[in-house]
């Protein structure tokens, strides 16, 4: 199947599922049949960069919330951030901390999308589960009150945001270059914070279970996308874990700061993007190592990594024990897994601090403005890492270019490297079994790729696997 | 008592944001209850990599794209009884139609992207699925059964729409839509 290698088989997972996105992964093989390399590949691409041309930039939040229906409040921040700069104005505090406070909803119910929904059916059911069983359904059915623990933890955070915004998803009438459309009422903030103790009860439970179980995960935390790469994401002015404002910070794979508090306007100096003919998905690398060596790493795992502290008790206890499992720095992208529920664990207690804090309720949430700037950029730490959008607008404020790093292109290169490593781990040609197969894409679920948002795009198609020879004819196959 | 055999649903996810998808997970605790009725036959949720025969409704989200989603589209109308466009996408194209403005709209987005928007081995990716010219809703391919309007449609609605199937009715969207 690759052109000129006369000799090389592949084996195609195609759709991964359970993850947000269209994606699949071919595994080619050498001549003895054993994995050489394998590759993840996005099928699908919409084309915001373009389309968005000529359209006023304050609809910008409105449209690149479609982006992605995981992560719109990600979308809606970046690009109000970078509608502020065009304004050229500073949003009043309290808008400040409501959209702080929707993010915090944000993470919540992503992270809790990824570990109970798409993910627990492989961590408690098991990676040779059935198919069919391997599911959120399936949990329901196998473990009703663990499925119901996610589904709730979810909510709070879903209700977080339509209680703030109006709206769980696409909550683009709220927002606003300069500050957000309408304040928080009393009523609202008391019932966000009389279901919090049960999220926190959850997350708390959710956390200890998962310790637990991480004995009998030895082996995937080896295997799994376990790896050296740079590490970035963004940092508070003291080093602390931060998710809307904040500035890049930048570790190697030893932990070392390679670059720190850079103003996150200058990430072209640090970020270029490659192409490769066989993905939608482009490929950014950290520009001082060039391409392909500047891999690195965003997201939970790289926050954690990045983050010398959290500036909350009980994440802050947990960020330690979490660090104390890589000495400086956790390489395993299974661990992705127990950084999402450290960040959730972090973003109770802020959406906590923030609800308490009575500056939330005031009613002065906008400052006005039109275009005084021609150029915004504005950065963001969505669920999946690093979101930076950034636009040229003309004087009447029409976008004349833009362009968007998301955070799930970032891990680009680690998904190729990591799906490498766990096919080479797992995967026998010879005698192929659907588990093997399973583990190869519970390893992309594990870095949690949004691929609607990697894309500007997002799947279906059916998996086979075939082990195709120079000639192309099929040796094997096998479906599921 | 007898058991009842479950309805067996499919969703389908093709060019969109995923947030129709989103909206069908926020109908939150009834998911429980729904899970006693339905049971998920393919979905981007469950591990079953070919669409299945004989499927009594598919919710189908995003707007036909590119060559293979066609071709999915087609398979899935096909194998199922009941087919229902879930949200704007679906519906109109939305979001994901905006390219269809510039005339070459597919070699457009493609260009900015891969071409001007990139540092290095600028250019367009040609082992993928190849983009349509123009982006398409789901009933210019296929004929649709029900539309589920809404960017996304609350999971208030898709409840509806789906219980309503189950008791045997027909869905009556007046007045539980509206465009915006």
């Amino acid at each position: 199947m690759v052109e000129g290698d006369r000799m090389s088989k592949e084996i195609v997972i195609s759709p991964i599922t359970r993850i947000e996105g269209h994606a699949k992964v071919t595994i080619h093989l050498a001549e003895d049949e054993s994995v050489r390399e394998a590759r993840f590949q996005v099928v699908d691409f919409r084309g915001f960069e373009k389309f968005c041309e000529g359209r006023p930039f304050y609809e910008m939040p409105s449209i690149t919330s479609r982006v992605c229906g995981i992560c719109p409040v990600s979308h809606l921040l970046a690009s109000a951030k970078a509608c502020d700069e065009i304004v050229g104005v500073n949003p009043p505090k309290t808008a400040i901390l409501l959209r702080r406070l929707i993010h915090m909803g944000q993470m919540i119910q992503s992270h809790a999308l990824n570990f109970f929904h798409l993910s627990s059916p492989d961590l408690l059911l098991g990676m040779d589960a059935a198919p069919a069983e391997r599911n959120i359904f399936g949990l329901i059915e196998k473990q009703p009150k663990l499925a119901l623990q996610g589904i709730k933890l979810r909510k709070f955070g879903q209700e977080l945001i339509e209680k703030v915004a109006g709206k769980r998803i696409h909550s683009s009438d709220w927002i606003l270059p300069g500050g957000v459309q309408w304040p928080l009422p009393k009523t609202k903030a008391d019932y966000l914070l009389s279901n919090l103790p049960e999220a926190l009860d959850i997350t708390l439970k959710t956390i200890v279970m998962f310790k637990d179980r991480l004995q009998g995960f030895d082996e995937e935390v080896v295997n799994f996308g376990n790896f050296p790469t740079y590490y970035v994401g963004l940092v508070t002015a003291t080093g602390g874990l931060e998710m809307y404002d904040g500035n890049l910070r930048v570790v190697d794979q030893k932990g070392e700061k390679v670059a720190d508090q850079v103003d996150p306007a200058k990430y072209q100096e640090y970020i270029g993007e490659a192409v490769e003919p066989w993905s939608y998905m482009k490929f950014p690398y950290y520009k001082p190592l060039g391409y392909p060596d500047g891999i690195y790493r965003v997201g939970p795992l790289a926050r954690l990594n990045v983050a010398s502290y959290c500036d909350t008790p009980l994440a802050n206890a947990e960020l330690k024990e979490f660090k104390e499992l890589g000495g400086n720095v956790v390489q395993s992208t299974f661990l992705y897994h127990y950084a999402r529920l450290v960040e959730v664990l972090f973003c109770i207690e802020t959406a906590k601090k923030l609800l308490e804090n009575p500056e939330i309720l005031s009613e002065r949430v906008q400052a006005k403005a039109f275009v005084n700037n021609y150029e915004g950029i504005g950065v963001a730490e969505a669920p999946r890492g690093t979101l930076i959008h950034h636009y040229k607008v003309d004087p009447q404020g029409m976008i004349r270019w833009c362009k968007m790093i998301i955070a799930t292109e970032h891990n680009n290169l680690a998904y190729n490297k990591a799906v490498t490593q766990v096919a080479k781990k797992y995967v026998k040609a010879k005698q192929l079994q659907e588990g093997m197969l399973n583990r190869v894409e519970a390893v992309i679920r594990a870095f949690d790729p949004c691929l609607s948002c990697a894309t500007h795009a997002v799947g279906q198609m059916p998996l086979e696997v075939q082990l195709i020879d120079s000639e192309g004819k099929i040796i094997d196959r096998k479906t599921r | 008592m007898k058991a009842v055999e479950k309805t067996k649903v499919a969703t389908i996810w093709l060019s969109g944001c995923s947030g129709c998808h989103m909206s069908f997970l926020d109908q939150d605790e009834l998911l429980v209850d729904l899970a006693k009725r339905i049971q998920l036959v393919y979905s981007p949720i469950v591990d079953v990599k070919t669409f299945p025969e004989n499927v009594d409704v598919t919710l189908i989200e995003g707007a036909v794209a590119n060559e293979e989603q066609q071709s999915l589209l087609k398979e899935a109308r096909a194998r199922t009884k009941v087919l229902i466009s879930l949200g704007d996408c679906a519906v109109t194209g939305n979001v994901t139609a905006l390219r269809n403005a510039w005339e070459d709209g597919d070699r457009a987005v493609l260009e900015r992207e891969f071409i001007d928007n990139s540092d290095v081995n600028a250019q367009v990716p040609t082992d993928v699925p190849k983009l349509l010219k123009k982006v398409r809703p789901l009933h210019e391919v296929v004929k649709v059964d029900y539309f589920i309007p809404g960017c996304p449609p609350s999971a208030g609605l898709i409840n509806y729409v789906l219980t309503e199937l189950l008791a045997g009715r027909t869905p009556n969207m007046e007045a539980r839509s509206k465009y915006g």
